[in-house]
């Protein structure tokens, strides 16, 4: 690894201030399990390495009781969202998005704002936060600016991050009531795998836990960039909710992606496992709006 | 550029004197020849490295040691008391049949400290939650667990 001065910031604006100091020869790192094997495989060479640890507002993770906003600074280790009861109980798909993140010596450091700036199409983090309509709160040189997480990813590996712009936490706005909410990492194995396809489905019912009024359903590996299925929610949103409308959403949704084949699996195979996971994930959503009343 | 950290490792307050860009593996390896950490992968894949940072399981070839400052590290070598005997979960690893060619040994037994340390009555699911990030290539994984299950009947002696 080639030798850089570590830079420890305390703020966020003191971290961009040394940016702008260094701006061709520094890097940003969060938790480091992305950075630190770029910089060991010469892909990232910078002099300066500024560190966001010691920015205090950047991990720190709380719901506004009076708003019922959640912010998850950008920060928060996957491990710290795993073990809150807060997201185990009101967040079930960041929950399961954020258990099978690499392992568990990966999820005690490794970050959510990493996961999803480091932009692989594979990201399991970014899926449950644009399901539940995240918003990114970004911190650059000219100052503050939100977009919705998903318009975060311009291609692989790119952001629409601008030079010295740090992506300083997430903002999930309140969830209706009747909503359940869950993914699953579909792959060969749970543990450090990179899934052969993401599935996040997110549905909504009104009163008579009938009719469904809001639907997202969200799809890793499936493009080159996380991608919404909006002809699936669609078809799903004020129809009655039952196992054939989720069948005919899924076979929607596989349409809709634009997988391919990779190493890790075909194409075909990828549009099946959203086919049968959309209707599975879409009947757990449905089981967790259950027992939730 | 070289930085001078304090932390704690095994109980014993260190200073030294790191380079920015060295790993924690790197530090305690090369540096401060602690050789019981090994190092397999080096990018996070295999866990043969793990040692623990404030309580928390830590991939040390993914952690700057810079970054230990003001923390308290464990490694394999704080395990055994000071007379030799060892840590109810190396006996166990020994008496079970948790260790073949013994590479991956080191950084089992710290996944599994960090579990027990916190959840002494670990249930099957957590402790291979637990250690999933740690490869085993004799593929010896059935003792492993029985080795980490086995501690909780040892009591917690320590002979």
């Amino acid at each position: 690894m080639k030798a850089f001065k570590y830079l420890s910031p305390k703020t966020v604006e003191e971290a961009i201030a040394f940016h702008g100091q260094h701006s061709e020869t520094s890097k940003f790192i969060g938790g480091g399990t992305d950075v630190i094997v770029k910089l060991k495989e010469g892909w990232m060479e910078p002099d300066f390495l500024i560190s966001l640890k010691k920015i205090e507002e950047m991990s720190e993770l709380h719901k506004n009781e009076a708003t019922q906003e959640l912010s998850i600074g950008a920060m928060v280790t996957h491990a710290t969202l795993e073990k809150s009861l807060m997201i185990q109980n009101d967040y079930p798909i960041i929950y399961d998005a954020v258990s099978n993140i690499g392992s568990l010596q990966v999820r005690n450091v490794g970050t959510i704002g990493g996961n999803l700036i480091n932009a692989v199409p594979s990201a399991d983090g970014a899926i449950p936060l644009i399901a539940l309509d995240g918003v990114a709160l970004l911190h650059g040189p000219d100052g503050e600016r939100s977009c919705d997480v998903k318009d975060i990813f311009v291609a692989p590996y790119k952001t629409i991050l601008k030079p010295g712009e740090i992506l300083k936490k997430i903002a999930i706005p309140p969830q209706a009531s009747n909503t359940g909410s869950a993914y699953i990492k579909f792959g060969r194995r749970a543990a450090m795998e990179l899934p052969l396809i993401g599935i996040g489905v997110l549905l909504t019912l009104d009163e008579t836990k009938e009719i469904c009024i809001k639907a997202r359903i969200c799809l890793g590996v499936a493009a080159p960039v996380p991608m919404r299925a909006f002809g699936a929610e669609k078809l799903l949103v004020g129809k009655k909710i039952n196992e054939e409308i989720l069948i005919e959403a899924g076979k929607i949704a596989a349409d809709e992606s634009k997988v391919r084949d990779s190493v890790r699996g075909k194409a075909w195979h990828r549009k099946e496992m959203i086919r049968v996971h959309v209707r599975r994930i879409g009947l757990k959503c449905l089981e967790i709006i259950k027992n939730n009343s | 550029m070289a930085t001078n950290i304090s932390f704690i490792l095994n109980g014993d307050e260190i200073s030294y004197e790191v380079k920015d860009h060295w790993t924690l593996s790197h530090l305690l390896r090369e540096e401060m020849g602690l050789i019981g950490t090994k190092e397999g992968c080096g990018n996070g894949e295999c866990g043969a490295c793990t040692v623990i940072v404030d309580k928390l399981a830590v991939n040390s070839c993914l952690y700057l040691a810079i970054e230990v400052e003001g923390k308290i590290v464990e490694t394999i070598e704080g395990l055994a008391s000071t007379s030799g005997a060892l840590h109810p979960i190396q006996q166990s690893f020994v008496k079970n049949g948790g260790i073949q060619c013994g590479f991956c040994s080191p950084g089992m037994i710290m996944s599994s400290k960090a579990l027990l340390d916190k959840n002494p009555d670990a249930n099957h699911e957590e402790i291979k939650h637990a250690l999933a990030g740690n490869i085993c290539r004799c593929t010896g994984y059935v003792q492993i667990l029985e080795s980490v299950e086995a501690v909780k009947n040892m009591g917690g002696q320590n002979e």
